[in-house]
């Protein structure tokens, strides 16, 4: 009895130590990122172009950039992880399901660097050539690579919620004379868009905070981009390009905004997962 | 997913590389000597110029010494001079001369053992092989944007530049273009590795590297008739040359201290020359 509170303790104690660095982690950000706000220069942050040596700090490129290398990502993705999933759960037969599921999982280890150089020596000829104009290391490029990098999240996620169908549903389907295709369209999508929503929302949230690949293959320009086929810098790649310049500039004071926009980002999306997350398990029950 | 990734990812390859190849080489005494029985560890990052003297002058000293062990991580050269500074690293490599403030605040030490030109390089496939120093300030400015106005082909030119951090593009942007702004445009990549493999890679790129890195890979451009290589830097005809400094908090010691007169040895001295830099004696 004891030992049970004991541990009750720690695991309380551990699971209180890990919220309160999250927060601390905001707060630091926060305060950090305050002499801004109070300058002024805060909200001017948001609309301007980063052109540092006139002393103007703005990160509206380097949102664009995000913005448009992630929500690129998962357009990509989407169908191909959907299809993939279909086979993965509904469409396939023999042993195709399981090797795919196999390999999906075994993606999902493989380290983001690794495709980094496969891309900057596979790809970005390959769409330099394509495009006829510009270096290849674009939003185009990252985008495609980002979206192999996060197919393998909402195949899980999609193929997961899929099995969950309850299985009399298919078999009324079945008894009706539905075809698999049928099944897919009309049954088994309908009853998991829920799942659906939940793997995107997350796998855009992973697009979104991915540094490496953006860094190495999106060009980390600072200009605002004007098409897919220029080279942009992400949030994330632009803390980590200018974290190591200088500590004590104003410069540096503007990574803390882009910080607290991906914090925001990340909880927002994190709870947008969990409400849908909660409304299904209502459902279902 | 942060910058520590990255980097970390490049320290581990790098401290694997050295490990890997310190078995292979031929030893070199005399100036090893000093080496023998020391142990211990010295941590080096910072400028990414220094990284292929840092990793051979490792190796044979490792080599020798097994008890010694000797990390190399790039950075660029304001990270060194951090790094130092803030005792994570014994040695931080810098590409340009840290400023006055840096040496207040840290008490930085300097040690300047080679010299070396940045120098232009474009695609081997490039038809242009040489450029007026007006005609670079304006590709690298954004105001010259087509290869065919400086006798190319009909192609958009890809400008490449390095981050905040690297002390390459200081010595550029003050020495060959003026502190002209480089365009926002310009891609960003992050080593001098990284530099010669994206304009290797890119027949329609430029961008600039430590001479030192200059090899088939990447052709170098004349500046107003002058090639950037060893001789012309050498001889300072090639203007835009900076020193290559080591840099330690306060006066090194111990092992530190035997590196960095390794580093001025007659053998760190070759070392320096075999992999593209001037030396200092």
């Amino acid at each position: 009895m004891r030992t049970e509170r004991l541990v009750q303790r720690l695991l309380g104690l551990a699971a209180g130590c890990s919220v309160a660095v999250t927060l601390l982690i905001f707060g630091f950000m926060v305060i950090l990122g305050l002499p801004l706000a109070t300058g002024g220069t805060f909200f001017r942050m948001f609309t301007s172009a980063w052109l540092p040596h006139q002393g103007v700090y703005g990160i509206a490129p380097m949102v664009a950039g995000t913005l448009s290398i992630a929500s690129l990502a998962v357009v990509f993705s989407v169908p191909v992880s959907l299809g993939c999933a279909a086979l993965i759960s509904v469409l396939g037969s023999g042993p195709l399901p399981a090797l795919l599921h196999r390999l999906v999982r075994f993606m999902t280890g493989i380290p983001t660097v690794v495709y980094g150089f496969a891309g900057i020596f596979l790809l970005v000829p390959l769409v330099r050539e394509w495009a006829g104009r510009g270096s290849g290391m674009c939003i185009l490029s990252a985008a495609l690579l980002l979206g192999v990098l996060i197919a393998p999240t909402m195949i899980l996620f999609f193929s997961d919620s899929f099995a969950s169908v309850p299985r009399t549903y298919l078999e009324a389907a079945e008894a009706l004379g539905a075809t698999p295709v049928q099944k897919l369209l009309h049954v088994v999508i309908p009853c998991s868009w829920r799942g659906l929503t939940s793997g995107v929302v997350l796998a855009l949230g992973r697009a979104v905070g991915d540094t490496l690949i953006a860094l190495m293959i999106a060009g980390n320009a600072t200009a605002m981009p004007g098409s897919v086929l220029e080279p942009a810098r992400t949030l994330t790649a632009h803390i980590a390009l200018v974290v190591a310049a200088d500590f004590d500039s104003l410069e540096f004071r503007t990574l803390f905004a882009c910080g607290i926009i991906l914090y925001l980002c990340t909880t927002v999306m994190v709870i947008f997962t969990r409400r849908i997350g909660a409304a299904w398990e209502q459902q279902r029950w | 997913m942060s910058r520590t990734e990255g980097r970390l990812h490049w320290l581990m390859a790098i401290s694997t590389l050295v490990l890997l190849l310190a078995g292979f080489c031929p030893a070199m005494a005399g100036d090893l000597d000093p080496f023998s029985g020391m142990t211990g560890t010295v941590k080096i990052s910072g400028g990414t110029a220094h990284i292929p003297v840092m990793k051979e002058a490792a190796k044979r000293i490792m080599q020798n010494n097994p008890d010694i062990r000797i990390t190399v991580a790039g950075g660029g050269s304001g990270v060194g001079i951090k790094q130092v500074g803030e005792g994570l690293v014994d040695i931080g490599n810098s590409g340009r001369k840290p400023t006055d403030e840096e040496i207040a605040k840290y008490d930085l030490k300097m040690f300047k053992w080679a010299i070396d030109g940045v120098g232009v390089v474009a695609n081997p496939e490039n038809r242009v092989k040489a450029l007026s120093k007006n005609q670079v300030k304006a590709i690298f400015a954004g105001r010259i944007d087509n290869w065919k106005a400086v006798g190319g082909m009909d192609k958009a030119i890809n400008v490449y530049t390095r981050d905040e951090a690297s002390g390459t593009r200081e010595v550029f942007w003050k020495k060959a273009i003026d502190k002209e702004d480089i365009t926002p445009g310009a891609n960003v990549v992050v080593s001098n590795g990284a530099m010669k493999s994206a304009v290797a890679n890119d027949p329609y790129g430029i961008g600039y590297v430590s001479v030192g890195h200059i090899d088939a890979s990447v052709m170098p451009l004349a500046i107003d008739g002058v090639t950037p290589t060893l001789e012309t830097v050498k001889s300072g005809q090639y203007p835009v040359a900076r020193g290559l400094f080591s840099n330690t908090r306060g006066e090194p010691t111990g092992l530190t201290q035997t590196f960095i007169a390794f580093l001025f040895s007659e053998t760190g001295q070759k070392i320096a020359a075999e992999k593209g830099f001037v030396a200092v004696k």
